[in-house]
């Protein structure tokens, strides 16, 4: 992966390709779960964050793994995950990815199910503001011998104006014939019947849209603790007034 | 309370209200009838200030304020409570978290100190008792698998908690059983007061059974074509309202 991707290269359709070059080349950052272990990782990144980052992520037997991503509050961020997972791993990814002004922000995973009975479940949310750029460029393989997979992956996108813009590109790729494979994808703007209710019993508006995009971003939020979502809505609520 | 001039409105460049007046008293539950297309819903659309509800003619005085060149929100904190026909579902918002935010951004607009989380609970506890919503639904997401029995309920909740000087209500007796129609009926009549008005806009005659209205006007075409006493109800029910209109 050395060569400096170009438009063509699919994963990298929707980059912001001056940036990319700036960064240009990425080492892969391999994390490895041993068979049997629990491994959980949360990213949240800032200004001074590596602009792409690229992780081989490989979930050994049994073994679980767990990320947690807020992307955003920079002009050009990547994040890529590339997961392999053995027989009877799990991999669970919860990511929240927030664009405002100009920003371009790109979560691309792969999940490799190349053992039997393995589990992985994604939820991305993302929200863009401004003149952002968020894109979701997900692939799961099941190898043959991914019998007994059992695999979801959603996204969901609201564009707070028409400046934004959203790119989801949910991708399957199943080689074995006993799977359970759930994907969606959805790209849309706060409810407008909603924000009237809210606003019609004294919610002004802002903050209804406010309480509406933050709990849009909830579901990836899903299986923390408390005390772990009160820190990362901190984040989040300045990310959201950016964008908004 | 209330004085409705004149008004006219439109909607997507159609003319709904053609010159609708009506004036509502402190004290007073009026309720508003009128065959589909009349124009009920648009009037309560256009005293909530809802987008796409265009005013083109008129005035509406709220309190001694200019209703009209108020934003929603504000029309909310000057004491005007809108309960829907269809009351929304809004995932991932607890009720609970909704109805304090609601309370204590109008509060705050009024200029009065917000409520703190302990008195707000009490507040909210007590309403759903008295209206016979069970207080866990409270702190599920606003509306979400909520009966049409439930989520009026829950709208006669968030009206008691806000208090407001002038409640819409909307069609609030559709989809109910007549359980929750009596549970509802009383939810209205509680709020009446010497300080209070209601506004009543409903289809049938059946809710007037339960709440009865001091005055009922019959609303074709977006004009107030008829107004009389409670019994107008049932006359419009054996009669229809084009022979009253008539």
């Amino acid at each position: 992966m050395s060569a400096l991707p170009t438009r063509r290269d699919e994963a990298f359709r929707y980059s912001d390709l001056a940036a990319v070059a700036r960064h240009w080349p990425v080492a892969v950052e391999p994390v490895v779960v041993p068979a049997g272990e629990t491994h959980a990782d949360l990213i949240v990144t800032t200004a001074d964050s590596p602009v792409i980052r690229h992780l081989a992520i490989n979930v050994g037997a049994g073994a679980a793994c767990r990320y947690t991503i807020i992307d955003g509050g920079r002009d050009y961020g990547r994040i890529a995950l590339d997961v392999t997972l053995h027989d009877g791993a799990d991999f669970q990814l919860g990511c929240v990815l927030i664009g405002s002004a100009t920003q371009t922000i790109e979560l691309v995973t792969t999940v490799r199910h190349i053992g039997p009975n393995a589990t992985s479940r994604q939820i991305v949310r993302a929200v863009a503001g401004g003149a952002a750029t968020t894109t979701y460029l997900g692939q799961v393989a099941v190898a043959r011998e991914g019998q007994k997979t059992d695999s979801s992956q959603s996204f969901k996108a609201i564009l707070l104006n028409r400046g934004a813009t959203a790119n989801a590109k949910p991708e399957l790729e199943i080689f074995a014939d006993d799977v359970k494979c759930a994907h969606g994808a959805a790209i849309g703007e706060l409810d407008k019947d909603a924000l009237f209710y809210m606003t019609s019993r004294g919610v002004p508006k802002p903050q209804a849209r406010g309480l509406l995009t933050r709990a849009f971003l909830s579901d990836a939020l899903d299986g923390l603790d408390e005390a772990a979502v009160e820190t990362l809505d901190a984040v989040i609520t300045a990310r959201l007034e950016a964008a908004a | 309370m209330l004085i409705i001039d004149n008004l006219h409105a439109e909607v997507d460049g159609k003319p709904i209200l053609k010159g609708l007046s009506l004036t509502v008293n402190a004290g007073e539950v009026h309720a508003i009838m009128g065959p589909n297309g009349a124009g009920k819903s648009t009037l309560s659309y256009v005293l909530a200030g809802r987008d796409g509800y265009a005013v083109t003619g008129g005035s509406v005085t709220f309190r001694g304020e200019d209703l009209l060149a108020k934003e929603p929100h504000e029309r909310a904190a000057a004491g005007l409570f809108l309960g829907l026909q269809y009351p929304v579902e809004i995932p991932g918002v607890s009720n609970l978290l909704f109805l304090r935010t609601a309370l204590n951004a109008q509060r705050t607009l009024r200029g009065e100190p917000e409520v703190s989380g302990a008195e707000f609970m009490k507040l909210a506890k007590a309403a759903a008792e008295k209206l016979g919503l069970p207080f866990d639904m409270m702190k599920r997401a606003v509306n979400q698998g909520f009966s049409g029995g439930e989520k009026k309920r829950n709208e006669m909740v968030q009206m008691h908690v806000l208090k407001p000087w002038l409640a819409v209500l909307d069609e609030t007796d559709s989809g109910l059983d007549i359980d929750a129609l009596r549970v509802v009926s009383e939810g209205i009549n509680a709020m009446r007061s010497p300080d209070h008005a209601t506004l009543l806009i409903t289809h049938y005659q059946r809710l007037l059974d339960y709440v009865v209205p001091d005055h009922i006007h019959v609303l074709m075409d977006g004009r107030i074509v008829h107004s009389g006493g409670a019994d107008l109800a049932h006359k419009l029910e054996a009669e229809g309202y084009s022979a009253i209109a008539a």
